[in-house]
């Protein structure tokens, strides 16, 4: 029987769950509802502060993690989902699903490459 | 019926290719006393109201796996199910996930031709003759395959998998549980042959951890860990096969 | 006598039980999952932009809407930690420690206990390097 290709996958999604299950409530106060109504300080969130974060190699590490792999957790939950709904899951749906956790990877890589250290 | 006897609504779907085309339900009251048993409960519709209600039963002690259906929606043995817990009206339908073949028989010719498929027998890791006696294993051997020993093939776990429902070329949750056992067996050598299952999509990798499966064991085998186990196991396999020295 | 079985049809399999409601509930915090990456990705390609493009990206953050969507996203991301230490023991082989079995709502529990306990360390670590 052929070998499956989805350990790869299932690995990323299991990367993403961890992380997002640790962090993930906790980032989303900071970025989404701490940050933006100044509780941590009227400064946190503004592009002086966060232009320095995204500059340490840390930082940058970190911000890359967090987008990238939570993208590629949801790509592959969202395309068994597809499945377990009963839709069609052939290439057109693959790539709808894994190809923006892939390009939101590569655009988030550069952006982040591009501020410099 | 006694005076004052209580009295339940049994709703059977029934099926007879025969006469109809389509599977039908059909409601059946019956006298039932505080230890009756849904299969009990069958049997009185079988013996007095109706010859021709087909279905599966044998030990009706939960241990022979025959009697599985789907009893208010949910997977059950029916010899283990009791009349007493439900109100009004029980429903009764085959096991889900299998074509019906009659009333609540299910053609199961599926999961027994897959299961030799998965080599449910221990091969031994070389000849051994009687001279050497038994073979001899400890408390934490035995404990590493145990309980996945206790599967009684009553396939509830099948009829609890929408895996398995959504696509049947999945080997599905009770025969990995087995397949399980006899790799983690301390006197089995044959989980190399056994893992060209597990790897492939059909294998493990058609889980998604829903978890029903374990939840509708009658034996508490946990199916569900028995694969999303070889899921680790299978993932890290993936790369390890990479590595110099294996084969 | 007449042999034709009868297959019965997958449609809306999930809404016939609790379980697999639970089940897909739990799938679709992926959804949520996409939504607020997508969110820090538009941050971080703004903050490559420029403050220009950035601030535009700060104002939205701070609108009322963006600000109740992070509410929603952070009851989902609670149920997303929730539903994923409650199923990681099926994962893992047995867990034996000083010589016991490990069980499943164990390792649940330490599971979320190091999600919160991650979590103060994050805010904490936030905080003390805000400016």
């Amino acid at each position: 029987m052929k070998r499956s290709s989805q350990p790869v996958f299932w690995l990323l999604f299991g990367a993403g769950g961890m992380l997002s299950a640790l962090l993930g409530a906790a980032l989303v106060f900071v970025t989404g509802i701490a940050g933006p109504l100044g509780w941590l300080g009227r400064d946190l969130m503004g592009y002086p502060h966060m232009l320095a974060v995204a500059r340490n190699p840390l930082g940058k590490a970190f911000a890359l993690a967090v987008v990238s792999l939570f993208l590629w957790h949801a790509a592959h939950r969202i395309y068994h989902s597809l499945h377990d709904l009963g839709l069609r899951t052939g290439p057109l749906a693959w790539l709808a699903c894994y190809g923006v956790a892939l390009a939101a990877t590569l655009a988030a890589g550069v952006a982040l490459l591009s501020l410099g250290f | 019926m006694p005076d004052g006897a209580k009295t339940i609504r049994i709703e059977v779907l029934r099926y007879q290719p025969g006469e109809r085309q389509e599977p039908y339900a059909e409601v059946f009251e019956i006298p039932f006393t505080h230890d009756m048993s849904v299969l009990e409960g069958l049997q009185y519709v079988k013996d007095n109201l109706d010859g021709s209600l087909t279905y599966r039963w044998s030990c009706r002690m939960a241990i022979c796996g025959s009697c599985g259906m789907m009893i208010d929606g949910k997977p059950r043995l029916a010899c283990r199910t009791f009349l007493r817990d439900f109100e009004g009206t029980v429903r009764v339908e085959a096991l889900a996930h299998f074509p019906i073949e009659r009333d609540l028989v299910v053609d199961a010719s599926d999961f027994v031709e897959k299961l030799p498929r998965i080599r449910p027998w221990i091969e031994a890791r070389a000849p051994r003759d009687l001279a050497q006696g038994e073979y001899l294993q400890t408390p934490d051997e035995l404990a590493r395959y145990e309980q996945f020993s206790h599967c009684i093939n009553c396939m509830l776990c099948y009829a609890a998998c929408p895996q398995y429902g959504l696509d049947p070329k999945f080997i599905g949750p009770g025969l990995i549980a087995l397949l399980h056992r006899y790799n983690q067996d301390s006197r089995d050598a044959a989980a190399g042959k056994r893992n060209e299952l597990v790897h492939a999509d059909e294998g493990v990798w058609s889980c998604t951890a829903v978890g029903y499966c374990s939840e509708v064991c009658p034996k508490q085998v946990d199916p569900a860990s028995a694969v999303n186990r070889n899921k680790t196991a299978s993932a890290l396999d993936w790369f390890a096969r990479f590595l110099p020295g294996r084969g | 006598m007449v042999r034709r079985t009868y297959t019965r049809p997958m449609e809306g399999w999930w809404r016939r039980d609790p379980f697999f409601v639970r089940y897909m509930a739990r799938e679709a915090t992926s959804l949520f999952v996409e939504l607020y990456a997508l969110i820090l990705l538009a941050g971080v390609v703004s903050l490559a932009r420029g403050p220009a493009a950035y601030e535009a990206w700060l104002a939205w953050l701070a609108s009322p809407f963006a600000i109740l969507l992070h509410v929603l996203l952070f009851f989902v991301f609670a149920y997303h930690t929730l539903s994923w230490f409650r199923i990681m023991p099926k994962t893992m082989p047995p867990v034996v420690v000083a010589g016991r079995a490990v069980g499943p709502r164990a390792i649940t529990g330490a599971g979320v206990a190091a999600a919160v306990a991650a979590s103060l360390a994050f805010v904490a670590v936030v905080a003390a390097l805000a400016p």
